[in-house]
């Protein structure tokens, strides 16, 4: 029994660590977050030259060959860092066409997807707040073709591949750069991972031939990827409260010494740090334990998304005026905690989803 | 990661699945005895087969196992799901024991633990006082040494069971002259003497489960002090670090019961588990269950192979107090109007759900003993996150 990450996965999250302090600082960040674009490139050629675009993918394709709790750990110091960029598509692009697709599909894509050159999303979500696999309606044309629109596409006008949500869950490799694919900007609220509205008019599909067979474990690893971002989104904010605690004077003393705003701290603390372990287990179930895999999934994306965002109002909160400020940073995180709490589902859906898996 | 425990230690779960098969339930004529009699019983051959009172030696009545977090572990799993007891509740168990063990004089081992195992002695906490609760070091129950005895004079208060207690493990000011916390040393006192006199206080429930403890000339040999004089501060938190790891991890049981209990309710007349506020609730629930079970999962393995637990240790008793608050206030919104009875069970009624009052108000009770939930948070924020200290003169104090 050993319920701890490994002397490797250390080591990839201290390298990730290093490499986003010293490449992608908070003031990147910051210049980025004014910005339009939905993907820094030197980020992302520096991304890919650590491996970490293909950590999942198998290395007969150019991947790392990794397993999820190796690929959550990267998306929970992106979320620490508040990374900007389409990272979780791009993941979930790939894992796809891992899971869902057949050899020439697998040896056409992963090898460009672990690399970074071609850069993946999922089009998965439908108007009307429908995540789920079950819950999609798009249709093709009769004659294979896909014309219709899809929301929320995490990094949309950058993506080349898009990985489509179709009726009864079925999925689709879209090849973004035909004529017939149009990613529009969307009036999107966290600007370190902008969305795009995507429409399709009459673009060709080639069907993922497991993909209604695996719709709902790529869900699930979506799931995961987000309550990683969570778990290190809340740990820097819990960080950054407790430094603004221990430097900030008030009534002549550090505010971090007044109970009230210590116990509000303490707060903030307990709700986040069994995040961390509640993930890690999603992401070894997923790995390891098919039977509890779903659930604990739902679990881990319903809880820390919920904690992350009450520890994101709580930690502008504790900032006071400042918090309040475009200027100040912590509001990254809140925006974020939206984000991770709202995409594919929030957590009523998903605890729904948790109690019918539990049986009960 | 690996959550599997391996081949050794699940041919270990087997033995225990085989032991609890056969002796738990009491099966045939032992089912009518008194549930304390075959509960002793049933401790006494748990205890001989090596799963109860590990880290006792056998010469004073334990199994005297070599530690092995992980066959602890199987014990607890496995006992938990058969619903068999653990080692006996009672302060003498949980807290006094292991610091006898850790401090003790040899000869205070053999007169007092085997003994205290098989039931015999039972021992109360004289830690807290009217004056002194939260603030603990500031208490003012004065021992001098005359002749070759303490004589103890002062009050003790929130004294569970005292009243079927024989002795009682006391926080005494022997030093009056030392600093708040090197003045206090740690006395065994007997209870059945003239100089005590024991009043017990109804508690919010009606039961009378703790008391006042008065102590006038009360006396002690002057042997029966753990540690040396002084060192009695020291001497409890041995002790009290094992309160804590006593009272925490106990939410999985807590649900099991919760769970047991939704599947009978109804509202409007309709199964409540139907109900989707109460589906999501409780999905809810489970995930900090689940949180807590992964976390200790993760101290077990910072034990077991080092690495840093980071704040988690810090956090076990305020989380099982905020999770069992939770399960309350789910149970009381299910049994409707049964919370509006008392739920002693007066008269040997059948008792139904009004017991869930018992753990509506006991969830309560835990956010305030044995450290209370805003003594957690300062204990998160000041250790944890390095936040200033709640009193720079308590620290100085304290060093």
């Amino acid at each position: 029994m050993n319920f701890d990450l490994s002397e490797e996965q250390r080591l990839l999250e201290s390298t990730l660590d290093g490499f986003l302090e010293a490449e992608f600082p908070v003031a990147s960040v910051r210049e980025f977050y004014d910005g339009d674009a939905d993907l820094d490139p030197g980020l992302w050629k520096g991304l890919a030259e650590m491996g970490v675009l293909g950590l999942h993918l198998p290395e007969t394709y150019g991947g790392a060959g990794l397993a999820l709790l190796d690929l959550q750990c990267a998306a929970e110091r992106f979320g620490y860092h508040a990374t900007p960029g389409p990272f979780l598509g791009h993941a979930l692009a790939g894992l796809a066409i891992a899971l869902a697709g057949n050899e020439a599909q697998r040896e056409r894509w992963l090898p460009r997807l672990a690399s970074g050159e071609v850069i993946g999303s999922v089009a998965i979500a439908e108007a009307d707040n429908r995540w789920q696999p079950e819950e999609w309606n798009q249709t093709l044309n009769d004659d294979g073709t896909l014309t219709g629109s899809k929301p929320h596409v995490l990094g949309g006008r950058s993506a080349d591949l898009l990985i489509v949500g179709l009726a009864s869950g079925e999925l689709g490799i879209v090849d973004a750069t035909q004529g017939q694919v149009t990613a529009m900007a969307a009036q999107d609220l966290d600007h370190t991972r902008r969305v795009a509205t995507v429409e399709f008019t009459g673009a060709e599909v080639d069907r993922l031939p497991q993909g209604a067979a695996q719709s709902e474990r790529l869900r699930d690893a979506a799931l995961i990827l987000l309550a990683a971002d969570a778990v290190g989104g809340a740990q820097r904010c819990v960080e950054l409260s407790t430094k603004y605690a221990k430097e900030r004077e008030q009534f002549g003393r550090v505010i971090g010494s007044f109970q009230g705003l210590k116990h509000q701290l303490a707060n903030l603390a307990l709700d986040a740090e069994p995040c961390r372990p509640l993930t890690w287990y999603a992401a070894y179930a997923w790995d390891n334990v098919p039977n509890e895999a779903a659930r604990a999934a739902a679990h881990a994306k319903s809880h820390v998304t919920d904690r992350f965002l009450q520890i994101a109002r709580d930690t502008v909160e504790a900032h006071g005026g400042i918090g309040y400020t475009w200027e100040s940073e912590v509001h990254y995180w809140l925006k974020r905690a939206v984000f991770d709490r709202t995409y594919f589902g929030g957590p009523r859906a998903h605890r729904r989803r948790a109690a019918d898996l539990a049986g009960w | 990661m690996d959550l599997t425990y391996g081949d050794e230690y699940e041919d270990f779960r087997s033995e225990v699945r085989v032991f609890l098969a056969s002796n738990w339930p009491p099966q045939g004529d032992e089912s009518n005895a008194p549930r304390t009699e075959h509960e002793q019983r049933f401790r006494r051959l748990a205890t001989e087969a090596g799963y109860l009172y590990r880290n006792v030696p056998r010469r004073f009545g334990g199994s005297e196992q070599p530690p092995d977090s992980l066959r602890a572990a199987v014990i607890t799993e496995e006992f938990a799901r058969a619903r068999a007891p653990k080692e006996a509740s009672g302060q003498g168990v949980s807290m006094l024991i292991p610091t006898l063990l850790e401090r003790g004089e040899e000869w205070q081992k053999e007169q007092f633990i085997a003994k205290t195992v098989s039931g015999e002695y039972r021992w109360a906490q004289g830690y807290s006082e009217p004056g002194s609760g939260s603030d603990l070091a500031s208490l003012r129950t004065r021992g001098e040494l005359v002749g070759d005895e303490w004589v103890v004079n002062g009050q003790k208060i929130w004294t569970s069971d005292a009243m079927s207690c024989q002795y009682m493990f006391t926080l005494v000011r022997t030093e009056p002259e030392a600093g708040k916390h090197a003045g206090i040393s740690y006395l065994l006192i007997p209870l059945d003497q003239p100089g005590i006199e024991i009043r017990p206080l109804k508690m919010i429930t009606g039961a009378s489960h703790f008391n006042e403890v008065f102590l006038n000339d009360a006396r002690t040999k002057a042997d029966w002090i753990v540690g040396r004089r002084g060192e009695g501060w020291n001497v409890s938190r041995t002790t009290l670090k094992h309160e804590r790891k006593a009272i925490g991890g106990q939410s999985q049981t807590l649900f099991d019961t919760l769970m047991r209990m939704v599947r009978k309710a109804t509202i409007d007349g309709r199964p409540a588990l139907e109900d989707p506020t109460v589906r999501e609730r409780m999905a809810a629930l489970e995930a900090w269950v689940w949180a807590q079970r992964y976390g200790d999962y993760f101290q077990a393995t910072c034990g077991l192979h080092g690495g840093d637990p980071g704040l988690l240790p810090l956090m076990n008793k305020l989380l099982s107090t905020e999770i069992g608050h939770e399960i309350s206030k789910i149970a009381f919104d299910l049994i409707a109007e049964a919370s509006l009875l008392e739920p002693l069970g007066k008269g040997g009624g059948r008792r139904g759900n009004e017991r869930w009052m018992n753990q509506f108000m006991g969830s309560l009770g835990a956010a305030i003993a044995g450290g209370t939930s805003n003594i957690q948070r300062n204990i998160i924020a000041e250790r944890g996150l390095g936040l200033p200290r709640e009193s720079a003169a308590d620290e100085a104090a304290h060093s």
